[in-house]
């Protein structure tokens, strides 16, 4: 008896993969115990006994990608990414979190504060306000570097609540901008300050201009996202008297300069009924559904037919596939290049150049790559 | 920087300082689907350390210049990306606004 190789069978067609395995390749599915399939097959001969060439061609890949923004808002950006590996997406994700830089409050100056909130509370809760400064336009400031007009944002904050009056409340908007750099005054010996009377005073920044001067930045350039943010309570007889110096950081320093509220990315669900569900049991499968994605529809001859009408709205809960049988007759899967990419600003830049500036920064990243292997 | 050895160009592992996940995934990523590349990974040594360790092997070509040429796949593919992006939000607030005109297309 001749021995027949596997691949030389006649229903094994080469050069492409069998549609079982295809959608094993692009699908990620979801059974009623675990998914199953989530791996992305990334290897280029993955797939060389049957023929195909798993390689990266980018051409195909310019060819395929496509975007789509279903939702733009002044601060949120909902957009589907077709055709890209997680890899890429979730780089996206990480580097939104935590590598676009902002401004966020970093040293905090008490010339006073008699309030019950303790100082370094105070100065965490002030670092945590986002502020509406478009971060490219700043430096960052190192170790070393004294605080100038390109690299620090000053704000004041005094209050005071008199004997006798009730309790206030010290809310975001009475942060004042300070343009021309911090107000508070160096304590320096009195033999130097004797000898330069004349010239300005030595502050706590250096800053050579007024930052309202500058042209990158106009006059309401640089303002605070909210103006509603409770900072402190005070009680009567009470003063809070500081200066909160901002400078540009990243979100993996500390959050409070991380961009985004959140970033996140979903694979597209996909629903696909395996036979007709009809009539009794299409109204039991609507049912089931907590967020809708099956409706009803007449097929004539006083037949109904369930079908899928809102995939994307699927949480893939797999309530639909509990219980007997169900899941002979429902199949829920996710597509693995299909990302539901989803971006909430925390307010210093609107989300679609985040994500810009994110794909800017990978760029950047592989060019430190290139430029240190050469 | 790179540790290998002299006499076979075609393994070695890289070391990337104040890296993380964010680069070697993607990096792996585009190494992977190189027909060229017979074995590539990564790894972060200790969670505590700013920095991965990408190996990879090849079938004879220099590891460096396997990298180096999936790095620039890397890009180009970034720029797309962008560049697609940002097409797509104009043409979102062209047709958004066009929506809040009430203008029947």
């Amino acid at each position: 008896m001749p021995t027949v190789s596997p691949l030389e069978m006649d229903d094994v067609p080469m050069g492409q993969l069998p549609p079982h395995i295809q959608l094993q390749r692009t699908r990620v599915f979801c059974a009623s115990d675990a998914p199953t399939q989530t791996e992305n097959i990334q290897y280029s001969g993955a797939y060389a006994s049957m023929g195909v060439d798993n390689s990266f061609r980018l051409d195909d890949f310019v060819k395929n990608f496509r975007v789509e923004v279903v939702r733009l808002d002044e601060d949120d950006i909902e957009f589907d990414m077709i055709g890209i590996d997680a890899a890429l997406a979730n780089a996206f994700r990480r580097i939104l979190i935590a590598e676009v830089p902002t401004m966020a409050i970093e040293k905090v100056l008490f010339a006073n504060n008699t309030s019950v909130i303790p100082d370094e509370v105070l100065a965490h809760r002030l670092g945590l306000i986002p502020i509406k400064a478009d971060p490219r336009l700043f430096e960052y400031m190192s170790e070393n570097d004294t605080p100038n007009e390109k690299n620090t944002i000053v704000f004041k904050l005094h209050v005071q609540c008199k004997r006798g009056d009730p309790r206030i409340t010290v809310k975001s908007d009475q942060l004042e901008w300070l343009p021309n750099g911090s107000e508070f005054q160096l304590v320096t010996d009195n033999s130097t300050s004797n000898s330069n009377s004349n010239s300005k005073p030595k502050t706590y920044t250096s800053f050579s201009r007024s930052q309202t001067s500058l042209p990158e930045f106009s006059e309401d350039s640089i303002a605070l996202k909210h103006n509603d943010i409770t900072i402190a309570k005070l009680g009567p007889g009470q003063e809070i008297e500081l200066e909160a110096h901002a400078v540009k950081g990243v979100g993996k320093t500390h959050a409070k300069w991380s961009p985004v509220a959140t970033a996140w990315y979903r694979m597209l669900p996909e629903v696909v009924l395996l036979e007709n569900v009809e009539d009794e049991k299409a109204e039991e499968l609507v049912k089931k559904c907590p967020v809708n994605v099956f409706d009803i529809e007449d097929v004539g001859e006083g037949k109904r037919r369930a079908t899928v009408a809102r995939p994307r709205a699927c949480t893939l809960c797999r309530e639909c596939i509990r219980g007997d049988d169900w899941e002979n007759r429902v199949a829920l899967r996710r597509v693995k290049n299909h990302f539901i990419f989803t971006i909430e600003s925390s307010g210093a830049l609107p989300p679609e150049v985040l994500f810009t500036e994110a794909v800017k920064v990978l760029e950047s990243k592989c060019e430190q790559v290139i430029s240190d292997l050469s | 920087m790179e540790h290998g050895s002299i006499k076979d160009s075609s393994s070695s592992t890289f070391s990337f300082a104040d890296e993380d996940h964010t680069l070697a995934n993607s990096v792996r990523f585009a190494l992977n689907q190189d027909p060229r590349v017979t074995f590539c990974g990564y790894s972060i040594p200790h969670p505590a350390d700013a920095l991965v360790n990408i190996r990879v092997q090849t079938t004879g070509a220099p590891a460096s210049e396997v990298l180096k040429d999936a790095v620039q796949d890397l890009m180009v593919m970034c720029q797309h990306v962008r560049d697609t992006f940002d097409k797509a939000v104009v043409d979102s607030k062209v047709s958004g606004s066009v929506k809040a005109m009430k203008i029947k297309p």
